[in-house]
């Protein structure tokens, strides 16, 4: 890294607001992130599922990714990648707890780097 | 040349695993094998899985008659050897058989052992070593109360966790101050004793047995320190000693084990043994990997390929207890001064990790808490890997690249060793499936023997599997719940049920793998909540989203709300209500349903409660695998037609069922005649009026396909009419997979026996079901209650920042 430069960290949520495996939309102007409470940590991505759109906040996390509630396409929360239900990629935040606060870096957020499970392993999952 | 006769006394794991190998290297031998047992090969390990319940005893089978068939092999089942004679090689049994042998391998295991306690002989003591033993103990479990477990070893914790969660109280009674002294040091056993007490089961350290009490029956235990511990049965399972008799009788050289050499050799250059019953370099080995490593250079020698040698074991262990990962290898003891500890313990997650360094060497492990390093480790100590680099990260194992994705474990090395039982690296699985185009586990399993000795590495056996095939992967073909709970429906309940497992994290942590997934968590989350009668405990994290805020998620994101109208009938001051709420939520559709119900739709989260409180309503819940609703038509009241009173008995159905969780929607229909027009007969449940009567129908649907309904049964009166239709509804509960519509499950069952096991079924089963759908609906409630209690603050709330939030700055890396 070159030059230090500045990130606006800004409050999404005050630590302990959001269910344990649960996600909420965090809306900023134009961007609206689906940050979840993994237990030890929280992650933060794109809230609209690259498939139609669907909210992801409002999905089932499962381990490090999410189901999104309109068609189950599972999205890893890491990378952003869509692990099935088909190909596609959302935008991950920074996301650093200051003080009480769960802050996201909105300004920050871009496409995670791709994991080597692939964009799309497994098969599509039309059970729910 | 002449066949030799290879004679096998024992059908145990290392018997068989030795003729396996014998058999791999095509020698001409005519192989006998003796059983004293009378049951094929099975797999010894896994009868604690069968206390358990997590396996049936048909699932432990190893070999088949068709196997011994194939190899012509003559197994002969209740022989007992009772004598050897070495001069004139022939083999006595205790029926008066004779047999005669070239080559004789002796396969004789263990035998428990029973420390000298007055009373050992009372009905209601158990040894815990073969199937028999097994199916003693589970008849006593059905009546027995508590249980104490004499032995606090590896074999005493299995029999007490498969004992404990067969209902049963135990406690475990270990002579010294640890458990499992033998596998782990003292900061081990206290690690172990809280993981152990955490399951229910009782831990009494430093008690001498001294008596079991009771006439004919067990009634208790008494110590040496005078304590008493009422029980009604008791497992003894203090250890095994090497079943060297035989051995003693052929003249062979025996100490604690029938003796001998690197090349598997015993004193008589005529008989050879294996497995538990040998001593080799002065160690006797009660582990199913040594006996493994020792049977493939018996194999060798045996059949005149002498050479390959058998030069001794790491000793390690892993603990089978669901919910409990311990593992102990090598000399973790570290006792003499030039031995050095690296260790970690986290008192509150029961993390506790030791290696045992000399030399730079690691030669000795112990993990509870948190096995999923064992094998890494345990390669370490068989390869005497010098660990100069990377010290301090020794403990934690490099992060994986997708946390338990498939390339977390094809990112190991190729010599890693993946089944520690049968010894198979990494390397041969993935060649054996390129090789031979594997495609299912139970195929790797057939071809290498990964994953059949204790079962551990199945998952990375798929793993591994899954990378390599690709597309060709094929599941199993039993019909489990999920990939992330392996285990069949049935089978999941009854763990549920006796090993009164409350939370959908429970199941997963235990018999899953740890994460879960979209279907199996709402499908755990059903199950729980209808094994336990609504007893368990609820995690909203684990339901769909409709099921966190009671209404159905829309294209959009927002939602639709639909309130209870019992029967279609609604009244003016509901529709006033409806139709205030509509304009002060801007509600942009309302929508009559095809369930005679009033849809409003279009509305935002956050408005869902509020809503709800203006309406004053009860959820129609439209949006759940649930009692949706109960249609119909105008009947008696005010049709000339009608022959029934529909109305008051559909509001009357749907009162009785109305807020209950089933395995998929449930829409129902009452119809005052046969002319139908509330559709009963394509509802899930449904009630026809008839002349002097009604028709109760099942598994009728009209939607993706059109089943029109089957008659359960006819009956004349209303309540005999609602009453078959509450035990359908229960059974189906009970018995349909989660998302099986009723017309899939009728279709299933056959409704001849869901009549035989519903309204033909015994007063005590109608009793039975009835009785658990009371106890369920007595603790149904109205979810949209939680607008005034919600489960959480953010129930149905999100975060909006305001478009001048103030940002903190921070500098540098993200």
């Amino acid at each position: 890294m070159s030059e230090p430069r500045e990130i606006k960290w800004f409050r999404a949520a005050p630590l302990g607001s959001i269910p344990e495996k649960e996600g909420r939309r965090v809306q900023y102007g134009e961007h609206a992130a689906a940050l979840f409470n993994l237990g030890r940590e929280y992650l933060a991505v794109d809230n609209q599922c690259p498939h139609k759109g669907g909210p992801l906040a409002d999905g089932i996390v499962a381990g490090k990714n999410v189901f999104c509630p309109l068609h189950n396409w599972k999205i890893n929360l890491e990378s952003g990648c869509a692990l099935s239900g088909g190909e596609g990629q959302v935008k991950v935040y920074p996301v650093k707890i200051i003080d009480d606060f769960i802050c996201i870096a909105f300004e920050e957020g871009g496409l995670g780097k791709e994991n080597s499970a692939g964009p799309c392993q497994e098969k599509c999952d039309e059970r729910l | 040349m002449e066949q030799k006769h290879l004679l096998v006394i024992g059908n145990g794991m290392a018997g068989m695993a030795c003729v396996d190998q014998i058999l791999k290297r095509k020698k001409d031998f005519i192989i006998t094998v003796l059983s004293e047992e009378p049951y094929y090969n099975y797999n010894r390990i896994l009868l604690s899985s069968v206390l358990a319940g997590e396996k049936s005893l048909d699932e432990i089978y190893i070999n088949s008659k068709e196997w011994y068939e194939q190899n012509g092999i003559t197994l002969c089942l209740n022989a007992k050897a009772i004598d050897v004679n070495p001069e004139k090689k022939l083999v006595h049994t205790e029926d008066g058989r004779m047999f005669a042998y070239d080559l004789l391998l002796l396969a004789t295991g263990s035998n428990p052992f029973i420390p000298p306690i007055e009373g050992g002989n009372k009905k209601g003591v158990f040894t815990f070593r073969n199937m028999a033993d097994t199916e003693n103990i589970l008849a006593a479990c059905e009546t027995a109360r508590h249980a104490v477990v004499i032995g606090g070893g590896l074999l005493g914790l299995e029999a007490a966790r498969g004992i404990s969660s067969k209902g049963v109280k135990v406690s475990v009674v270990h002579l010294m101050d640890r458990l499992m002294d033998v596998q782990l040091d003292e900061v081990g056993g206290q690690f172990l004793k809280r993981e152990i007490e955490k399951l229910g089961i009782e831990v009494l350290l430093n008690k001498n047995t001294s008596k079991i009490m009771g006439h004919e029956q067990v009634e208790g235990v008494l110590f040496k320190d005078g304590q008493v511990v009422a029980t009604d049965m008791v497992v003894i399972a203090c250890g095994i000693r090497p079943n060297v008799e035989l051995g003693k009788k052929a003249g062979l050289k025996v100490n604690r084990g029938i003796v001998v050499n690197d090349f598997m050799e015993t004193s008589d250059p005529a008989i050879f043994a294996v497995g538990e019953c040998v001593e080799h370099r002065e160690k006797v080995y009660g582990l199913v990997a040594p006996l493994y490593d020792q049977g493939k250079v018996l194999a060798a020698t045996i059949t005149g390929d002498k050479g390959p040698l058998y030069e001794g074991s790491v000793l390690a262990t892993k603990l089978k207890v669901m919910g409990i990962e311990l593992f102990s290898a090598g000399d973790f003891k570290a006792t003499e001064a030039d031995k050095e500890v690296i260790s970690y313990q986290d008192h509150s997650f029961g993390i506790y990790k030791k290696l045992v360094i000399f030399r730079e060497t690691v030669i000795g492990a112990i993990l509870i808490g948190d096995a999923a390093d064992a094998n890494r480790f345990l390669e370490m100590i068989r390869k005497r890997e010098r660990i100069t680099d990377n010290r301090q990260m020794l403990l934690f194992s490099k992060a994986p690249v997708v946390a338990g994705s498939p390339a977390d474990v094809m990112s190991r090395p190729d010599t890693d060793t993946i089944c520690g039982c049968i010894g198979v690296s990494k390397g041969q699985i993935v060649q054996a499936i390129r090789d031979q185009g594997l495609k299912s586990v139970s195929e790797v399993k057939a071809c290498t023997k990964a994953s059949s000795g204790c079962g551990t590495c199945t998952g990375l056996v798929q793993d591994i599997l899954i990378a390599v095939a690709g597309v060709a992967f094929q599941e199993e073909k039993k019909d489990v719940l999920c990939a992330c709970v392996p285990f069949p429906k049935e089978q999941i309940r009854l763990m549920i049920q006796t090993q009164k497992l409350a939370s959908v994290q429970d199941v997963l942590d235990i018999y899953g793998n740890g994460t879960g997934c979209s279907y199996c968590k709402p499908a755990l989350s059903f199950v729980l909540e209808e094994v336990l009668c609504g007893d368990h405990k609820e995690d909203r994290s684990a339901r769909f989203i409709n099921d966190r805020v009671h209404a159905n998620i829309q294209r959009d994101g927002t939602f639709s709300v639909i309130p209870r109208m019992r029967g279609g009938v609604t009244s003016p001051e509901q529709l006033r209500k409806i139709a205030d709420a509509a304009e002060k939520y801007k509600v942009p559709m309302v929508k009559v349903t095809g369930s005679q119900r009033i849809d409003l739709l279009g509305v935002k989260k956050e408005d869902l409660p509020k809503m709800w409180a203006d309406l004053g309503m009860t959820s129609g819940h439209a949006y759940a695998k649930a009692v949706r609703m109960v249609k119909s038509c105008v009947g008696t009241d005010f049709c000339r037609y009608g022959t029934q009173n529909s109305i008051a008995t559909g509001i009357k159905l749907e009162a009785l069922l109305e807020g209950l969780y089933t395995p998929a929607k449930v829409k129902m229909g009452v119809v005052g005649c046969p002319r139908n027009c509330a559709e009963a007969t394509v509802k899930d449940i449904g009630l026809v009026g008839i002349e002097g009567g009604w028709q109760v129908v099942i598994g009728g649907a009209a939607g993706k396909i059109v089943r029109a309904a089957d008659i359960l049964v006819t009956v004349k009166t209303t309540d005999e009419a609602l009453e078959a239709a509450l035990l359908f509804f229960q059974y189906y509960r009970e018995n349909g997979e989660y998302l099986e519509r009723s017309y899939d499950f009728v279709v299933r069952i056959g409704l001849e026996k869901i009549r035989r096991e519903t309204v033909l079924a015994s007063e005590e089963t109608r009793k039975g079901l009835l009785e658990r759908l009371a106890r369920a609906k007595a603790k149904a409630v109205n979810p949209w209650d939680e607008a005034a209690k919600p489960v959480h603050p953010m129930q149905f709330k999100d975060f909006v920042l305001p478009k001048d939030a103030e940002a903190l700055i921070g500098r540098g890396a993200l």
